[in-house]
């Protein structure tokens, strides 16, 4: 259809594209702003961006297939008398039964268990579901404390302290009413069927020096054996994780504005926050100036997809990625046997973002029974294993090619870049050049 | 003077908070006084059974979090957070209490006989609350169920932002927040109101007190609640 207009000489605006023409459209038609899940939508510097330099001349790489090249990593090892020892560095990220199905959650921790690694509850609650099928279980803490309770806190291997997520830094989420079941709306303490918001702050404390001390109060209640992290969106990274680092965490979640969410205004998702390839440099020297980069964890998130995203945010310094779209990506979101379907509901396969609705063809961001029932919980944790094996395969690959017997032993001198934008945030050379621009902070 | 005879007697100026917490989580006795709290935080939080806990003097942040079963009274003021997100069983400040009292609470009833500070009651989620002084701004904001019952004044924004929490005032409130209005009392609050009272210990009439709750105009997203 493209092809045939522009045979007819027309040209499509690049200021008003046809996406910014329906918005303006259906604004002027409905007068509410767009409520959508997913992440920014976007082109963004990324790690496409980046290019690891393999061995030749001058380093030495190891053998695909044979060489040992460990993945495992500790997170909490700082404070904690018991910290999380995964198998491989890619986890799952938070989110939350009420966004999800019970099956769906599920489904995540059978996959994560699976291939040794952790997943973590969301903003209402954790599921017994859940808890039952998860190895390691990473409990948040969030503004709203829906579901929040001291039994479920003890059952949980880390919590994480939610001060913000990468769709949306200074916001608090939200989940309409379609998705508030007689289930959601009694572990969050709700009405049925309102439109839920949780709060965007903190009920209980107000700044960093607060925050140490709730820290301190979250490891008496569980006799100081949980690793306890702190995430945040993406924003003013340096700042934030240095004072993370101060309230007490023994993990740093940073997670970039690529990052998904179930429900939040378009608006938001695309205009506020950073990429997470500008964070995690910024992140490495708060840690590096602490002198605690390795011994507090960093874990970064916000569109992590394959392999080499994994490698490359490890050679920038992270300990850790997070995964969240792309996790429901493996157990079927999105996937073309529902095509008619999504775009019954005026999508299509490949750009369903209306998790919002609780309406998925794909039976993970619903809470209809009827949907979630085309979940099969052990059928989806096969594919999300397979599919976190693939990316570990794929990161020891390249870090093999470089020469490294852990992924660990990634670094920055490893990688270039292929365009300013992309050099000057991660801080590695311009390919072909020893120049990085900019200046830092 | 037998509850001081039977419990277990705690120093804080000799003994630190984290042990005193892992003997109050341990199996032992159910009765427990402690002296010289001098402001300390997470005194006796993440209690799970029912304990009897006295503290004689001033304690700081979060005391008596996420209290299950317990019964635990200061005598004397509370930080921030005190009996924050409690789940069961009774929490008495016998002085004032700093900001976010009871924040988030899912149960229990937690009294404070003098004043409460700013966002007394902060979401939450079924606890009672029952201040014999007045309360601080932004009190109650987000209040999911439970009730809260001040038998002074309301400062501001009361109430902003109500789920289907109840809030009951003998005195004046400075302002609603959005979406709190006035509701009647009718009997089956006064009822509430009297229990709730007599289990507080305060021996007000229910009926010098006036009723706020939640509209229920924010419960869907409108554009008019866009501002």
């Amino acid at each position: 259809m493209s092809n045939d207009l522009a045979s007819l000489g027309l040209r499509e605006s690049a200021t008003y594209d046809r996406a910014t023409i329906h918005a303006i459209q259906r604004a002027a038609e409905t007068g509410v702003y767009d409520i959508r899940g997913w992440g920014a939508k976007r082109k963004l510097p990324h790690f496409d961006d980046l290019l690891f330099l393999g061995a030749s001349m001058s380093r030495y790489p190891l053998e695909g297939y044979r060489e040992k090249c460990d993945t495992d990593v500790v997170l909490g090892s700082r404070y904690a008398k018991s910290p999380l020892h995964l198998d491989i560095p890619v986890t799952i990220a938070g989110m939350s039964f009420g966004a999800l199905s019970a099956r769906a959650k599920e489904a995540l921790g059978r996959g994560a268990s699976e291939a040794g690694t952790s997943t973590t509850t969301g903003d209402g609650g954790m599921t017994p579901e859940e808890r039952g099928q998860s190895r390691h279980l990473v409990y948040q803490y969030l503004p709203s404390r829906y579901g929040m309770n001291p039994d479920d806190l003890r059952k949980a291997d880390a919590i994480e302290v939610v001060l913000g997520q990468g769709a949306k830094p200074g916001g608090g989420g939200m989940l309409l009413g379609q998705k508030i079941t007689d289930r959601v709306a009694g572990m969050r303490a709700l009405p049925v069927g309102v439109d839920q918001r949780s709060a965007c702050r903190h009920p209980d404390w107000t700044g960093p020096d607060d925050l140490a001390i709730k820290i301190a109060e979250l490891r008496e209640i569980t006799d100081w054996e949980k690793p306890i992290y702190i995430k945040v969106g993406a924003t003013r990274t340096y700042y934030d994780v240095k004072l993370a680092v101060k309230a007490g965490a023994d993990v740093v979640v940073v997670d970039g504005m690529q990052g998904g969410t179930a429900a939040t205004q378009e608006v938001f998702i695309e205009h506020v926050g950073i990429p997470i390839l500008a964070a995690i440099p910024q992140a490495v020297q708060a840690l590096q100036e602490l002198g605690v980069h390795r011994e507090v964890q960093l874990i970064v998130s916000g569109g992590i997809r394959n392999g080499a995203d994994v490698a490359k945010a490890m050679a920038l310094g992270a300990d850790a990625v997070a995964i969240g779209t792309a996790a429901l990506i493996a157990l079927g979101d999105n996937h073309p046997r529902y095509d008619a379907e999504y775009r019954a509901l005026g999508s299509a396969a490949g750009y369903y973002d209306d998790y919002q609705e609780g309406r998925d063809p794909a039976g993970i961001s619903t809470q209809d029974d009827e949907l979630a029932a085309r979940l099969d919980p052990a059928a989806g944790g096969r594919r999300l294993a397979n599919y976190l094996r693939v990316m570990t395969m794929e990161a020891q690959t390249l870090a093999r090619a470089c020469g490294k017997s852990h992924l660990h032993n990634l670094e920055p001198e490893d990688l270039v870049a292929l365009t300013i934008e992309s050099a000057a945030m991660a801080r590695v050379p311009l390919a072909g050049t020893s120049w990085i621009p900019g200046g830092g902070l | 003077m037998e509850a001081l005879i039977d419990s277990v007697q705690v120093d804080l100026a000799e003994t630190e908070v984290r042990d005193l917490n892992s003997a109050l989580h341990s199996p032992g006795s159910k009765a427990w006084r402690v002296a010289n709290p001098l402001g300390k935080h997470s005194i006796a939080c993440g209690l799970d059974a029912p304990l009897t806990v006295d503290i004689d003097g001033h304690v700081g942040y979060y005391c008596a979090g996420m209290n299950q079963h317990a019964s635990v009274t200061v005598h004397g003021n509370a930080g921030v957070g005190v009996a924050e997100n409690m789940m069961s069983g009774t929490v008495r400040v016998h002085g004032n209490a700093s900001q976010s009292a009871g924040a988030t609470g899912h149960g229990g009833l937690l009294v404070i006989e003098g004043d409460a500070s700013a966002r007394c009651g902060i979401s939450m989620k079924g606890i009672d609350i029952v201040v014999g002084g007045s309360i601080g701004h932004m009190s109650a904001f987000m209040g999911q169920a439970g009730r809260l019952v001040v038998c002074g004044d309301a400062g501001d924004a009361l109430g902003d932002s109500l789920y289907e929490a109840r809030i009951y005032v003998r005195g004046t409130v400075t302002s609603l927040g959005a979406d709190c209005v006035e509701k009647p009392l009718r009997p089956e609050h006064l009822a509430e109101l009297a229990d709730l009272l007599a289990a507080a210990g305060f021996d007000h009439d229910p009926a010098e007190f006036r009723r706020y709750g939640s509209a229920r105009q924010l419960y869907h997203f409108r554009v008019d609640n866009a501002y």
